[in-house]
């Protein structure tokens, strides 16, 4: 028998849990998946159309990149925001939420208008070379506006628990700055620094409404895949958006599942084996 | 490697750590820095460091000014209050990360890393725990392991904040003596910082008593306990029992006056300030010698190998007395009775004209 546990009811919540997974989560897909299942082979070849594949891999492309930027920036926010007390820390603690609750049409329109050609940063770029709005660029630019709280959200708590005398620990045994970086701090965070990526991965992978806005939306050239599906919708060809979406969903299930095995194996590398022991000081 | 604090001043805010303060840790010796909870004793560790700037001073060792070098290239072993040890490495690669990130023109190579690492596990006697995490550690193998991983980078000055801080009764008593013995086989320059005044007197070679950023008294243990310089460090090393008294003529007299204390007295008349060790205050039945003063028995708390015995004293200040189990029990005492206290060394810090 399983030790008695100080809160009881192991399966009732456990039932509780399928049951609210299953209704939220896996109805919606399952009914994507048997609507798919009734697809004829041509109709699910619409979905490796060669217009389908730029979508996936812009989608895919586009949402690692910004994810990645934002590992970067996020984790220098939250090391900002968690480290310096300064005047305002709290305002600025607030603003990162701001993508979040934003409407991410809002997002989209006005990061358009700020980047296209004549707006206030694109006629900047422009003037360097760099055409932002209407190419995979904006695209990427629009995802890491949403996915950035998800990075900084993750880390900070992280990094509020972190023992700054462990720094000093380092630096004491002769550590550069950048080894205790990569040494001390960076392996210490990487779980939650992984998994603020994979939730700004997985967000970025099925965002719509800042994207469109910006990405111009030429087929082949920026088209996402989240739009490729609302365009075949439109045209009332419910067998090829569903064949898409089956792909895209697989592609980003089974993506975010390598990541979630890969936090896995980081979360057991840093637990305790065994229990501490209280003898022989 | 000597080392040497000169006028060094530190604030942190509004709050002033140090102030002015000046020390010397003579090659080779253990000092401990005693002091209570805000005393700076902790800042100072971390200023000898670098790990923290002072606002003025200079820190030298051996003569040469390091105060605007980093901690890193100070040659120092720090061993962290809670230990700061490394979570995600074993105990093996905590002790290691000092070899390891050396530049790569003076890494050993990585079998002399390995030989070298055992050799200091096993010096504190860790060895056995080699592949565990620090999480799966006891706080004294933490102690000894971080302890391990300062030497191993072969200091010149070691420097302990709090090294027992944080472990049970027992586990102290023995990791301190340890310590001594370890200090003696190795004699690296050591510095600790502790408030508990049982651990400086035994464990140090010299004793600096810190209060509010400065140094009451620096001495052997010998010198601070039976030779305190101000009332400071009187009271805060062991427990003491307080009279008011006055200078007068010179005699010491305590109990409105009633009581005049042996000895020399200065001679300028004023008030004074006399404290008794609880263990120098002898109960007798009978009056006995020539300064004794009535006191009446309040509760007997037996503690240990003697009885503490708390009296009123016939002007009413309560006192503390520290008897041997068997002078308790041959004095048959009981609440409410009235005996005779005879102070064997008393302390007088004098106030001329107050």
């Amino acid at each position: 028998m399983a030790a008695r546990r100080v809160l009881p009811g192991f399966g009732l919540s456990l039932g509780l849990t399928v049951l609210y997974l299953g209704l939220v989560v896996l109805v919606p897909l399952s009914t994507l998946a048997l609507t798919a299942a009734g697809l004829s082979w041509d109709q699910l070849w619409a979905a490796a159309a060669p217009r389908a594949l730029a979508a996936y891999r812009l989608s895919l492309g586009c949402a690692f990149g910004a994810a990645l930027l934002n590992a970067g920036a996020g984790l220098l926010v939250a090391w900002v925001l968690v480290r310096y007390p300064f005047p305002g820390r709290r305002l600025v603690d607030a603003l990162v939420d701001l993508p979040f609750a934003l409407p991410t049409a809002v997002a989209g329109i006005t990061l358009a208008a700020l980047y296209s050609e004549n707006g206030w940063v694109g006629a900047r770029l422009a003037a360097l070379g760099l055409k932002v709005a209407y190419t995979p660029l904006g695209i990427v630019v629009a995802l890491t506006f949403v996915g950035l709280p998800f990075v900084v959200r993750t880390v900070q708590p992280v990094l509020e628990e972190l023992d700054p005398e462990a720094e000093d620990a380092a630096c004491s045994l002769g550590a550069t700055r950048s080894q205790t970086f990569f040494k001390v701090l960076l392996p210490e965070l990487r779980p939650a620094l992984l998994t603020g990526f994979t939730l700004a991965f997985a967000r970025g992978l099925g965002e719509y409404g800042s994207v469109i806005f910006i990405a111009g939306n030429m087929p082949l050239k920026t088209e996402i895949a989240p739009l490729l599906i609302m365009i075949k919708l439109e045209q009332y060809d419910v067998a090829g958006a569903t064949a898409v979406a089956l792909v895209f969903l697989l592609a980003s299930f089974s993506l975010l599942f390598g990541l979630h095995l890969l936090q896995g194996r980081g979360a057991r590398a840093a637990a305790p084996r065994r229990l501490p022991r209280e003898d022989a000081a | 490697m000597n080392i040497e604090v000169r006028g060094v001043t530190k604030a942190f805010g509004g709050f002033v750590a140090l102030r002015d303060l000046s020390l010397t840790v003579p090659s080779g010796e253990l000092v401990a820095l005693l002091g209570p909870s805000g005393s700076g004793k902790t800042t100072l560790l971390r200023v000898i460091a670098g790990l923290a700037a002072p606002d003025a001073g200079q820190v030298l060792f051996d003569g040469r000014d390091t105060t605007a070098r980093s901690a890193r290239d100070r040659r120092i072993g720090f061993v962290f209050q809670h230990y700061a040890l490394f979570k995600h490495m074993s105990v093996f690669e905590n002790v290691a990360f000092g070899l390891r990130v050396r530049p790569r023109d003076r890494r050993l190579p990585e079998a002399a890393i390995r030989e070298k690492v055992t050799a200091l596990l096993r010096l504190v006697q860790v060895d056995w725990l080699a592949d565990r995490r620090p999480s799966e550690l006891s706080g004294g193998q933490r102690q000894r392991v971080a302890l391990a991983r300062a030497l191993a980078v072969e200091p010149s000055v070691l420097l302990l904040d709090e090294p027992f801080g944080s472990l049970d009764a027992k586990v102290r008593l023995e990791l301190r003596r340890w310590l001594r013995r370890l200090h003696d086989e190795m004699h690296i320059t050591s510095a600790f910082v502790t408030h508990d005044q049982d651990e400086a007197l035994e464990v140090a070679d010299r004793v600096v008593v810190l209060n509010e950023g400065r140094v009451e008294q620096t001495g052997t243990p010998e010198e601070v306990y039976d030779h305190p310089a101000t009332p400071f460090v009187y009271q805060f090393l062991g427990s003491v029992n307080l009279f008011r008294g006055r200078i007068e003529a010179g005699r010491t007299l305590i109990g409105d006056g009633a009581v005049a204390l042996p000895g020399p007295a200065p001679a300028a008349a004023g008030s004074a300030a006399v404290y008794v060790r609880p263990h120098l205050l002898e109960i007798h039945r009978h009056p006995e010698g020539e300064s004794h003063f009535k006191a009446v028995v309040g509760r007997l708390v037996p503690s240990g190998a003697v009885v503490r015995v708390e009296l009123t004293t016939e002007w009413g200040e309560s006192v503390q007395v520290e008897a041997s189990r068997e002078r308790a029990r041959s004095l048959e005492l009981r609440t409410g009775e009235e005996v005779f206290l005879v102070p064997h060394d008393v302390k007088v810090f004098h106030h001329p004209g107050r």
